[in-house]
C-alpha cells in the first residue's frame, strides 16, 4: 500500500489517478497511522513552500522518522522541494531536512515558471528511471530549485539555461521537481519503477 | 531544453465538446472524457477544459465532468471558464485539474490573481485573455469579457503585464478575431504581450494551417499553441503538428 499523503495542499486527484491507474494500492490520507504501517509515501504539493510547511505541521516529524527509519518516500514537485533543509521562497523556511541543499529562485532572464516539458539527464544508477533509456521528457511547473548540495545524492539535471535539479535520490529518499503523475507514459513508468523499490523495501 | 507545447482545447457545453467561429454557431465535437484521453495518449502536453457556460461556480456537473476526464488525462490539465473566487480553484484542483484559468473575474476584480497565487503558487494560477483588434487603431488590442460578449477600454498588452505583476503564471491569449476561422493566429498580438511578459504565453485562436503553428511559435514568440477545431475534426493529429514543428527546428516533446 502506497499511501499519498494528503495535507491539503495540492493536486491529490492528480496524483492518486495515476497511482490508480498503474494498479498501485493507495490510500489517501493524513493520519500518522496510515504513514507509520504503508509499504511507501508519495508527498504531494503545489503552492508555497511556507504555506505547505505549516499545513503539514507535526506530520512533518512523523515523516522525517519513517524515511530515516528506511521508508520509501516520494516528494514532488513543492513535495520534493521541502526534502531539503530550508527554503527561500517567499521568506525562509526550514523545511524537512532529509537531503541537504536549499530551494532558490530561478534566476532572471528566462521565461519563468519553467512551464512545460524538458529533457531529464539522469544517471543510469538512479531506481525512478530504471528500463526509461535516454531522450524522455517530462512535465514542470515551478519558479524555485533545489541547489543540492548532499554529497549523498545521486541527482538528474535538466537544462533550463543552467543545471536544474529534475530529480535526486538518497537511498530510499525520492523527489521529481517534474510531476510523474503527469508526464504521459514515461511519468507512469517513474511512478511503477517506485512502486517495485517499495515492495522491495523492508519497512 | 524546454520544448514548445501543443494543447488542444475542449470548449465545454451541456456536457458536450462544442466548436464555434468566432465565439458563435457552436457545433459539436464530441465526448470530453473520450476526447481527453485521446489527446493525452497521442501525445499533446496540456489539455485545457473549458465550461463555455461558465457554470463552475454553480454546477456540481461540471466538477464530476472535470474528474472524469480528469482519470484518463496524465498531462497537464487546465480548467477553466466561471472561476469568480479562489476557494473554486481548490476544489476543481481537488478534482483532477493541475491548473485554473480566469478570464472576466480577474478583470472584475484582480486581486483574485493575487490571493489565488498565493495560496496555491502562481504556476496554476493562468490568466485567460479574450482579446479583440481595436478599430482604426494599428497593433492595438482591448480586452473582452463574459465570452468575448463585453468589449471593455482595457488594453490586452497592458493587462497582461499587471496581471504577472499580481501573480499569475501564466497567460492563455485568445484573439477573437482569428477564433474558429483556421485564418492563422495573431502574431502581432502574440509578439506583443509575450515580450511584454516573462511569464509563459499561450496563443490561441486561428489555428489552420501547420505554417500558422510555426509562425505564432517562431515570430509569435509563443510557449505553447492551442488548438481545437483542427484536432477535433481530424484533420491533423498532435503528431502531424509535432512532426512538423520538429522538422523546422522548433523544441518538441517527441510523440511515441
Amino acid at each position: 500500500m502506497i499511501v499519498v499523503i494528503d495535507y491539503g495542499v495540492g493536486n491529490v486527484k492528480s496524483v492518486t489517478n495515476a497511482v490508480k491507474y498503474i494498479g498501485c494500492e493507495t490510500k489517501v490520507s493524513c493520519d500518522p497511522a496510515d504513514i507509520e504501517s504503508a509499504d511507501g509515501l508519495i508527498l504531494p504539493g503545489v503552492g508555497a513552500c511556507g504555506y505547505a510547511m505549516e499545513k503539514l505541521g507535526g506530520l512533518a516529524d512523523v515523516i522525517c522518522d519513517v524515511a530515516k527509519g528506511g521508508k520509501p518516500l516520494l516528494g514532488i514537485c513543492l513535495g520534493f522541494q521541502i526534502l531539503f533543509d530550508e527554503s527561500f521562497e517567499h521568506g525562509t523556511f526550514k523545511c524537512l531536512g532529509l537531503v541537504e541543499g536549499k530551494v532558490v529562485p530561478i534566476p532572471a532572464g528566462r521565461t519563468i515558471p519553467h512551464m512545460g516539458w524538458n529533457y531529464v539527464k539522469f544517471p543510469e544508477r538512479m531506481d525512478l528511471f530504471a528500463g526509461l533509456g535516454d531522450g524522455k521528457h517530462f512535465a514542470f511547473a515551478h519558479s524555485y530549485y533545489a541547489e543540492v548540495t548532499d554529497g549523498d545524492a545521486v541527482v538528474a539535471y535538466t537544462d533550463y539555461g543552467m543545471d536544474i535539479a529534475a530529480s535526486v535520490q538518497k537511498g530510499n529518499i525520492f523527489g521529481c521537481q517534474f510531476h510523474p503523475e503527469k508526464s504521459g507514459v514515461d511519468g507512469l513508468d517513474v511512478l511503477r519503477n517506485f512502486e517495485k523499490y517499495c515492495k522491495g523495501a523492508t519497512c | 531544453m524546454l520544448t514548445k507545447r501543443i494543447i488542444p482545447c475542449l470548449d465545454v457545453k451541456d456536457n458536450r465538446v462544442v466548436k464555434g467561429v468566432n465565439f458563435l454557431n457552436l457545433r459539436d465535437a464530441g465526448d470530453p472524457v473520450e476526447l481527453g484521453g485521446r489527446y493525452s495518449d497521442e501525445g499533446a502536453d496540456e489539455l485545457v477544459f473549458l465550461d463555455i457556460t461558465a457554470t463552475i461556480r454553480s454546477n456540481k456537473t461540471i466538477i464530476e465532468l472535470v474528474e472524469k476526464v480528469a482519470a484518463n488525462v496524465f498531462i497537464p490539465f487546465t480548467v477553466g471558464g466561471g472561476i469568480t473566487e479562489p476557494g473554486q480553484i481548490g476544489e476543481l484542483l481537488r478534482s483532477g485539474a493541475d491548473k485554473c484559468s480566469i478570464n472576466t473575474a480577474a478583470v472584475m476584480n484582480p486581486q483574485i490573481l493575487a490571493e489565488s497565487s498565493k495560496r496555491y503558487g502562481n504556476q496554476c494560477v493562468v490568466l485567460a485573455i479574450d482579446a479583440r483588434r481595436t478599430k482604426g487603431v494599428k497593433n492595438k488590442w482591448h480586452v473582452t469579457v463574459r465570452a468575448g460578449s463585453e468589449p471593455t477600454d482595457i488594453d490586452a498588452v497592458d493587462w497582461a503585464k499587471r496581471a504577472e505583476e499580481l501573480g499569475a503564471g501564466e497567460i492563455l491569449l485568445t484573439s477573437m478575431d482569428a477564433d474558429g476561422t483556421k485564418a492563422g493566429f495573431d502574431i502581432e498580438l502574440t509578439r506583443a504581450v509575450a515580450d511584454a511578459v516573462d511569464i509563459p504565453v499561450i496563443a490561441s485562436g486561428g489555428a489552420g494551417s501547420l505554417e500558422s503553428c510555426y509562425d505564432v511559435l517562431a515570430d509569435g514568440n509563443a510557449s505553447a499553441v492551442l488548438a481545437a477545431s483542427i484536432f477535433h475534426y481530424e484533420e491533423y493529429t498532435v503528431k502531424d503538428v509535432k512532426d512538423y514543428l520538429a522538422g523546422r527546428g522548433v523544441a518538441m516533446r517527441p510523440v511515441v
